[in-house]
């Protein structure tokens, strides 16, 4: 391969280092007005009145919006379309928008917000699950599945009791993972302007711009061709950038209202109340074994803080618990989930999306369990590794598996046979291993299009374009792309043109979520490619006098692999092709293969393929302070195979560090204010000062290995990097510090009030461990039951009826994509 | 004195002497080598003339305050946050920004080097981050890793993991691969890399 697999600059990288890059606040359009929004001060509050009198005669505004406007609800899930762009009647979180001002200068704008009278009737609040599983009152929304509860799941793969209690010991522990937010760089923006012809665009930092697309037909009441969303480049996702945002629809109406260009900028304590990100997550876990560790089943509970709004929630519910199956064996499980509402900003999807924090669990009961029997947590691990080509006990269909050589890879860079165990107190290693798709097998809403597709456009002048709407993030979708098209079709990837992530232009790409991008947007392009080179090559064919099958594509020629002498250049051939076919074009388009899933719920956790990491982490543990710090880092990358290596690690040490940082200090917490004061329930650290996260300075040294096992469904067999490496961090580095100290800390952030809390009961000869010690009472639904494959099942509950779910008012339901 | 300080200085100086009216005042920058006159509202940044007035929108925002670092400029060869500093207080300066380090379709070794080695993801804290780094580099041409890592403890960069930046800035200085103590090229300082066109 000439492309794939080489050490690139990435095609966007001359646009990146000169600040040429046009990010979605960087678009400016003539006669622009700006839109500011006014957010509720409370946590919940009925909307008695809201007065734009004053605000409308300020100087320099043009428009004020309120909940009147904006009559119709939506959200990223069909399921749980329970969203306003601005509140109607009530808001649910401190930070919620109830107005909109539009002026001639951003500060206009924001001067103006003062004088929008609102009127609040304060509401009393519910600021955990366990509150919202408690009280029926004050009631958040008025669907779900109990008061305050969004989602319940509850999956039987096989009976796990009787399997329980044939094990030779059954571990049960309580885990907690604070919530944690996303914090891009850049700010969500958005503008929206009418074309000449009084059609509308809408430029945003999206991640999903085909569902913004949807959203805004719907929440505007437009049909969807009357729309055009440009997905600028996004200053970094995430995960954050995949909901349909109020701020998009409110500068969309803003410039339907005013036929003006409308921007909004979100400061960055607007970031932190547009949120979306990791959900708190408590849960218990219990796992029996046989006598060498062998897992014998699993039962997992799972309890979530969704915040105010459902957002991807009924999917992140169930991804706390699909995926644990991927990994290791696990002949017989149980999941439960639960997705509460609070009066908090709305959870969502952070890269890994609902999977770190039941990793999280199981990787450290793991590390728990071989040293309650005396083993190595590597071997532990190594003896039970799911084999390739298999079906798990919750139907997910597990194609390469590059696991125990990831595991091998770090033991060995690490030295872990020497060195666990034996470094100086204080100091320790800690590993982890994990699992993540590579792209989710099912859409956001229900149908049977291509996930992904790609149009390749050939012309006279050599030129080759590839449109395609996938989003450019980052992460380097835009590269895959090239590299791909570029590889097939024998040039280099600067050559390829690209038109991305535009709904007009290009055609649709789901968006950059679930690490589906490469995969899916990869082998669309490859089609597309192969379709375009086929007319190529019959048209050379002819030219040359050689038989089509005998030519070859590379380095910008078309030439007979047997004489390589005999050929010409790219251009000839596309020349001689457009004489022979006409205007070129080809497209290419991917769907994920169905899945063996074929339970209500079971749309959760497919994939096409499942990439594997596995991670050392070296600590040093101050027994005074309760600081830990990482100086190493070593993990390994089942990527299947690396299309940019330069990108590829990229992706690993940013995954890392990700990790790290919420694994050591960041926290989307909150807390009350005194209630002599205000009910309010507030964020505790709304900006990037106070919401740490590492610096260069924490930043650890990290050896990076990938292992390339091509997966059949992957574009040349690779697979995804943006999300798995950061998954293993945050138990490896609890891991290790047991082997540091001695100590489990069994909540995250591991921070040093947490670790110096730990080293205080073991000094005190007390368990010394710091976590959660209690599971409140959760109105479980009875289970669905679905026989793992080993015990005579077919994909299919044994019991389907009676889970059957009415309790979402319809006004709240839709074709749910996610089966649930 | 910190050229921070010295832009203080001056830019009240300046903004004393200059007419206000309206709130806004006259004042002079020189961006990237050209001279702009200019009348800015009293409450405008730095960072807002380069990115509303001058259409400089090379320069980005992370947080306004000074917390993130993205908005890093060059006043009078000192790295700033065009954030925390009013326009007034600048008159007068010289301010390089992104748009700055390349000689005209050439990039600079700096910027060739973030390209090479993966420093930008998404792009978006990378200009930021090049004109500190450059700052660096033009006061301390073979700065060490712990010079590099200090340098750009003011910069967030939340996709990279920082490794790569820090790679480049050592490619950049001649300095790769030796963790800042042996350089493993000649001393050539900012050497302008030929043939860079993407």
């Amino acid at each position: 391969m000439n492309v794939v697999g080489k050490a690139r600059r990435r095609v966007d990288a001359r646009a990146k280092v000169t600040g040429q890059t046009r990010f979605a606040d960087d678009v400016v359009l003539p006669r622009m007005l700006y839109a500011k929004l006014l957010r509720s001060p409370h946590p919940h509050a009925r909307l008695r009145e809201v007065d734009a009198t004053a605000a409308s005669a300020a100087p320099g505004v043009v428009l004020v919006l309120t909940g009147a406007d904006f009559p119709v609800a939506y959200g990223i899930m069909p399921v749980s379309q329970d969203e306003y762009a601005l509140a109607r009647d009530r808001v649910r979180y401190v930070g919620e928008p109830v107005a909109a001002v539009v002026a001639a200068s951003e500060k206009e704008a924001a001067d103006a917000l003062a004088l929008v009278r609102v009127s609040y009737e304060s509401l009393a609040t519910i600021g955990s699950p366990e509150e919202a599983l408690e009280r029926a009152e004050p009631r958040i929304h008025d669907y779900g599945e109990g008061p305050n509860v969004h989602r319940l799941a509850h999956f039987a793969f096989g009976d796990v009791e009787p399997a329980l209690a044939s094990a030779d010991r059954v571990f049960e522990d309580l885990f907690f993972y604070e919530g944690n937010t996303h914090l891009p760089l850049e700010q969500h923006a958005a503008v929206a302007a009418l074309d000449a012809d009084g059609r509308l665009t809408l430029w945003s930092s999206t991640q999903t711009p085909h569902y913004v697309h949807r959203e805004l037909a719907r929440a505007l009441e437009l049909p969807a061709h009357r729309i055009r969303v440009i997905a600028t480049p996004n200053g970094g996702g995430f995960g954050g950038k995949s909901d349909p945002f109020n701020h998009e629809i409110v500068v969309a109406r803003a410039a339907l209202a005013t036929g003006r260009p409308v921007k909004i900028t979100l400061t960055r304590e607007e970031v932190f109340y547009a949120h979306r990100g990791r959900h708190p997550v408590l849960m218990r876990l219990r796992t029996g074994v046989k006598a060498d560790g062998s897992i014998v089943a699993m039962d997992l509970e799972t309890l979530l803080d969704g915040g105010a709004y459902g957002s991807y929630g009924a999917a992140s519910t169930l991804y706390t618990g699909q995926l644990q199956t991927v990994t290791y064996h696990v002949p017989r499980y149980r999941f439960r989930g639960c997705r509460t509402f609070t009066n908090k900003p709305p959870c969502g999807p952070k890269r890994g999306h609902g999977t770190p924090q039941p990793r999280f669990a199981q990787e450290v009961q793991l590390d728990k369990i071989a040293v309650a029997l005396g083993r190595d947590p590597a071997d532990l691990r190594l003896q039970q590794i799911v084999p390739a080509n298999s079906l798990t006990a919750n139907w997910l269909k597990v194609g390469s598996i590059g696991l125990a050589a990831c595991i091998e890879r770090v033991v060995e860079g690490s030295s872990w046979r020497a060195r666990r165990g034996r470094l100086p107190e204080g100091r320790g290693l800690g590993l982890a291993c994990s699992s993540y798709l590579c792209g989710a097998g099912l859409p956001i809403y229900w149908n049977e299009m291509p996930h992904s597709g790609v149009q390749l456009q050939l012309d006279r002048s050599g030129r080759v374009t590839a449109f395609c709407g996938a989003t450019e993030i980052g992460q380097g979708s835009d590269d895959v792309l090239a590299a791909i098209v570029a590889e097939v079709l024998g040039l280099e990837a600067s050559d390829v043109r690209l038109v991305t992530g535009d709904t007009d232009l290009t055609p649709v790409d789901l968006g950059s979520y679930s690490s589906r991008v490469t995969l899916m947007m990869g082998n669309a392009a490859i089609q597309a490619a192969e379709r375009a080179k086929a007319l190529l090559a019959a048209a050379a064919a002819r030219k040359l006098g050689v038989p089509a099958e005998r030519l070859g594509f590379a380095e910008r020629r078309v030439f007979d692999v047997e004489q390589p002498a005999t050929g010409m250049s790219f251009q000839e051939a596309v020349v001689a092709a457009e004489v022979e076919h006409g205007t070129l074009g080809t497209t290419g388009s991917y769907r994920p293969p169905r899945s063996a899933a074929r339970y209500r719920g079971g749309g959760v956790g497919p994939s096409a393929a499942y990439s594997y990491t596995a991670a050392v982490v070296e600590v040093e543990v101050d027994p005074g302070t309760g600081w830990v710090r990482v100086p190493k880092v070593w993990v390994a990358h089942d990527i299947g195979r690396v299309i940019n290596p330069v990108l590829a690690r990229g992706q690993v040490e940013g995954g890392v560090y990700m990790g790290l940082g919420e694994t050591l200090m960041e926290e989307q917490a909150f807390r009350r204010l005194p209630p002599r004061l205000s009910p309010a329930l507030v964020h505790r650290t709304p900006s990037i000062l106070e919401y740490k996260s590492p610096t260069s300075l924490e930043m650890p040294e990290v050896i990076t290995y990938f292992v390339e096992e091509p997966d059949p469904s992957g574009p040349f067999g690779a697979k995804e990097v943006g999300q798995g490496p950061l998954l293993p961090i945050a138990p490896a580095v609890a891991n290790a510090i047991f082997d540091a100290v001695g100590v489990r800390v069994d909540e995250v952030p591991l921070a040093p009030d947490r670790v110096l809390r730990a080293l205080a009961e073991k000094a005190k000869g007390r368990e010394p461990r710091v976590g959660p010690t209690a599971f409140p009472d959760v109105p479980w639904p009875e289970a669905l039951v679905v026989p793992p494959p080993w015990e005579g099942g077919d994909g299919k509950a044994a019991n389907e009826k009676a889970t059957s779910r009415d309790v979402l008012p319809t006004a709240h339901s839709g074709t749910a994509g996610v089966k649930v | 004195m910190t050229a921070g300080a010295e832009a203080r200085r001056r830019g009240r100086a300046g903004a004393a002497g200059a007419a206000a009216a309206g709130g806004r005042a006259r004042i002079a920058l020189t961006v990237n080598g050209e001279r702009h006159d200019l009348l800015v509202a009293g409450y405008k940044t730095l960072l807002e003339v380069l990115r509303e007035d001058l259409g400089l929108t090379g320069t980005k925002h992370g947080c306004e305050l000074g917390e993130c670092g993205a908005c890093a400029v060059q006043a009078d060869d000192a790295p700033v946050l065009s954030c925390l500093l009013l326009a007034l207080e600048c008159d007068g300066a010289r301010i390089t920004t992104v748009e700055g380090l390349a000689r005209g379709p050439e990039l600079s070794a700096l910027q060739a080097a973030f390209a090479d080695k993966g420093a930008a993801q998404c792009g978006y804290c990378t200009p930021g981050i090049l004109v500190t780094a450059q700052a660096l580099l033009d006061r301390n041409p073979h700065p060490t890793r712990q010079e590099i890592t200090e340098a750009l403890s003011g910069n967030l960069c939340r996709c990279t993991g920082y490794l790569q930046i820090f790679e480049a800035v050592e490619e950049a200085a001649g300095t790769g691969g030796a963790r800042g103590t042996s350089p493993r090229r000649a001393r050539g300082g900012r050497r302008p890399r030929k043939g860079v066109s993407t």
